[in-house]
């Protein structure tokens, strides 16, 4: 027992090493604490510095903390959440606003640790970036009530003072999606990829599929959700099955579909992207992303916050406010017709022409 | 609808699909196979995989040689395997918690070099499918088997091979005999650590090409904990299939049919909810776990560490 002992200690000053080492030393001021290890959650915010805020009482830079489940690098919802809070920083300055998280907390229970971390440190906005966490926010919360708290996607603050509430209208763009996949579709059908059939992922795709019904009502979607926000394997087998289903668009949501993605370009089948602009992974196929712009409803929060309010209100990123922007891959030699179609639409959307009726 | 479950095109899809989901498993499972049989369970097999995974497909990305890609998952799966089995042999330490050590080691290595090195999901030009002549022109069976990439291949070559070492060979004995009476083994001479270091090397190498199959051969690309719980699924497949590499080919393909049937049911419409859907695949493994399980018994010594007595 005792060379065991001698073993786990390695292991875990060998992981404490590389959370430091996996810092990067870029712009944010205060070193964003990457948690490597899910195993030691709590080390990533206590390795954090603490800002030298207190050097510059003049102009105190508001501090916002965010945990999210996967990779900042996900190219799908932890993106979109980094991307955001990587432009409000451009905007208002590193000395105004600065910010660290904590990436790939799939586990809850670290989850919770580390929001529960980082309200103690005095950070002024506390967001948990998943509707997992939700019930860990309703018992950490009140526990720090100077401290406000936003979490998504959902509609619910529990209630509470401190906490806001996000959510993106996905059915939105899944829809524009949806218009668009249906007009270059020749087969008429068309393959969806989900996670788990629930929240933002379910909204997308039964916007998607009410698109393309509103252009071809004949057109055949079939929609596979393989149980996971993680397995890239079966995501990829998703694909395959839709492509010998004779699918020759193919869409999907959640971090898992760049598995599909790598299928559709080897099959040279089109794809369309949600969450965060997925052109780079493949410019060969990808026509056009949904993409959360959560910059707008961050921006609102801070005003909020500044003033004193410190929760209670959600939030909605739609087509309308521009928490969400159709991004079209400029190298895709049909978006170009897509395009106009999806401006239509879009517009449609926006001044209430077109009503989306989800089942 | 059901029906439609039965037509040629479906049929064929599940079967080739099944065939290529199983190929990470049967590396994984076949390398845990030897570990096991000469007495140790290596819970690590995830955390060797991911960064086998990352390891072959950044060299595919930069070199654009797949096999010095493939090359290099298997280094770094021995190097792991070499670690796990200095841990284990000359330290004896519990198996079980070192394994999952190795796993979240692994799991946050692989993350770090892809955060460090890559930055970014990517895709590469993985292995394509060889067309095997004459065999890929039968219809049906050649669109199932003989249109796969190469390390498919590989995957159902090895269990013949494997099952051929156990079973067939001085090497296969010794390594049985390791891991049945490691006390009797080492009073006929076998040593019992060097026999150990070989069986858990030869399964971090194994789980280095499994990670290599998905990175660079079957999807293409690499993400963060890509591999999602698939490395401990093989774990499991080795007791499901009882210790045989057999055994553990007929339980890979099981899961994997399953799991691609499932896709199918919910592709066609069939009224199924997603959330029973993907269940079949594990409550099917369970229930033929449960129904064959009693008969067959784990090597004696597995889990236990070897102590010379004086």
């Amino acid at each position: 027992m005792k060379k065991f002992a001698w073993f786990l200690t390695l292991v875990l000053a060998l992981s404490i090493v590389l959370s430091a080492c996996g810092t990067p030393a870029a712009t944010q001021a205060p070193p964003p604490a990457v948690t490597e290890a899910p195993a030691q959650p709590t080390e990533a915010p206590a390795a954090t510095e603490a800002p030298a805020a207190t050097e510059a009482p003049a102009a105190e830079p508001f501090k916002v903390a965010v945990v999210m489940p996967s990779a900042k690098n996900d190219l799908a919802f932890s993106q979109s959440m980094y991307d955001a809070l990587m432009r409000v920083q451009e905007e208002m300055g590193s000395d105004q606003f600065q910010f660290v998280f904590s990436e790939g907390m799939f586990v809850v229970d670290d989850a919770a640790a580390a929001i529960r971390d980082y309200a103690s440190q005095g950070y002024n906005l506390v967001i948990a970036h998943g509707s997992q966490y939700g019930s860990s926010l309703q018992e950490i919360a009140p526990d720090f009530p100077e401290t406000s708290f936003a979490w998504g996607t959902t509609v619910d603050t529990f209630g509470q003072p401190n906490i806001f509430a996000y959510e993106a209208a996905s059915q939105e763009g899944g829809f524009v999606n949806g218009v668009m996949a249906a007009t270059l579709s020749k087969s008429n059908v068309i393959g969806v990829v989900g996670p788990i059939e629930t929240g933002d992922a379910k909204l997308y795709v039964d916007g998607f599929k009410a698109g393309v019904l509103s252009v071809k009502p004949d057109a055949k979607v079939n929609v596979n959700y393989i149980g996971s926000f993680s397995d890239t394997a079966l995501a990829a087998e998703a694909a395959n099955t839709h492509i010998s289903a004779g699918a020759d668009v193919l869409t999907g949501t959640a971090q898992m579909v760049v598995g599909a993605i790598g299928k559709a370009k080897d099959n040279n089948v089109l794809w369309f992207g949600t969450q965060s602009n997925q052109t780079s992974l493949a410019p060969e196929i990808v026509v056009a992303s949904q993409v959360y712009h959560w910059e707008g409803i961050l921006k609102e929060m801070i005003a909020l916050i500044q003033s004193g309010t410190l929760g209670g209100k959600s939030f909605k990123a739609d087509l309308a406010n521009g928490g969400e922007v159709i991004e079209f891959n400029p190298d895709s030699t049909v978006a170009t017709d897509a395009k106009t179609l999806a401006e239509t639409t879009i517009k449609g959307i926006t001044d209430g022409t077109i009503k989306i009726t989800l089942p | 609808m059901i029906s439609d479950l039965f037509s040629v095109t479906v049929l064929i899809g599940i079967l080739a699909s099944g065939i290529r989901l199983a190929t990470p498993y049967l590396y994984a499972a076949i390398g845990e196979t030897f570990g096991q049989r000469s007495g140790v369970l290596n819970l690590g097999v995830e955390g060797q995989m991911l960064l086998g995974a990352f390891a072959a497909f950044y060299v595919a990305l930069t070199t654009g040689n797949l096999w010095l890609g493939v090359l290099t998952a298997m280094i770094v799966g021995a190097i792991m395997g070499l670690a796990m089995a200095y841990v284990t042999v000359n330290l004896n330490a519990e198996q079980g918690i070192s394994g999952i050590g190795f796993f979240l080691f692994g799991l946050g290595m692989s993350d770090l070099l892809f955060q460090k090195l890559l930055g970014t999901v990517e895709t590469v030009k993985g292995f394509s499918p060889i067309y095997i002549p004459g065999l890929s022109d039968i219809p049906g069976i050649g669109e199932i088997f003989f249109k796969q990439n190469l390390l498919v291949y590989g995957a159902y070559l090895l269990v013949p091979i494997a099952w051929f070492v156990l079973n067939k060979t001085t090497l296969g004995l010794k390594i049985r005999s390791v891991g049945e009476n490691p006390d009797a083994a080492d009073s006929l001479g076998v040593s019992v650590a060097k026999i150990r270091y070989f069986t858990i090397i030869l399964g971090g190498t194994l789980s280095g090409i499994a990670g290599a199959s998905l990175s660079i051969a079957l999807l293409n690309v690499f993400q963060q904990n890509m591999t999602s719980g698939l490395g401990f699924i093989a774990v499991a497949l080795v007791y499901f299939g009882a210790w045989r590499p057999i055994g553990v080919l007929a339980g890979a393909l099981l899961f994997s049919m399953v799991n691609s049937l499932q896709l199918w049911i919910q592709v066609l419409g069939i009224p199924v909810p997603s959330d029973i859907a993907v269940m079949m695949p594990y409550v099917l493994t369970i229930l033929v776990l449960v129904a064959t399980v009693s008969r067959v018994r784990a090597p004696s010594a597995l889990t236990k560490p070897f102590e010379r007595e004086n």
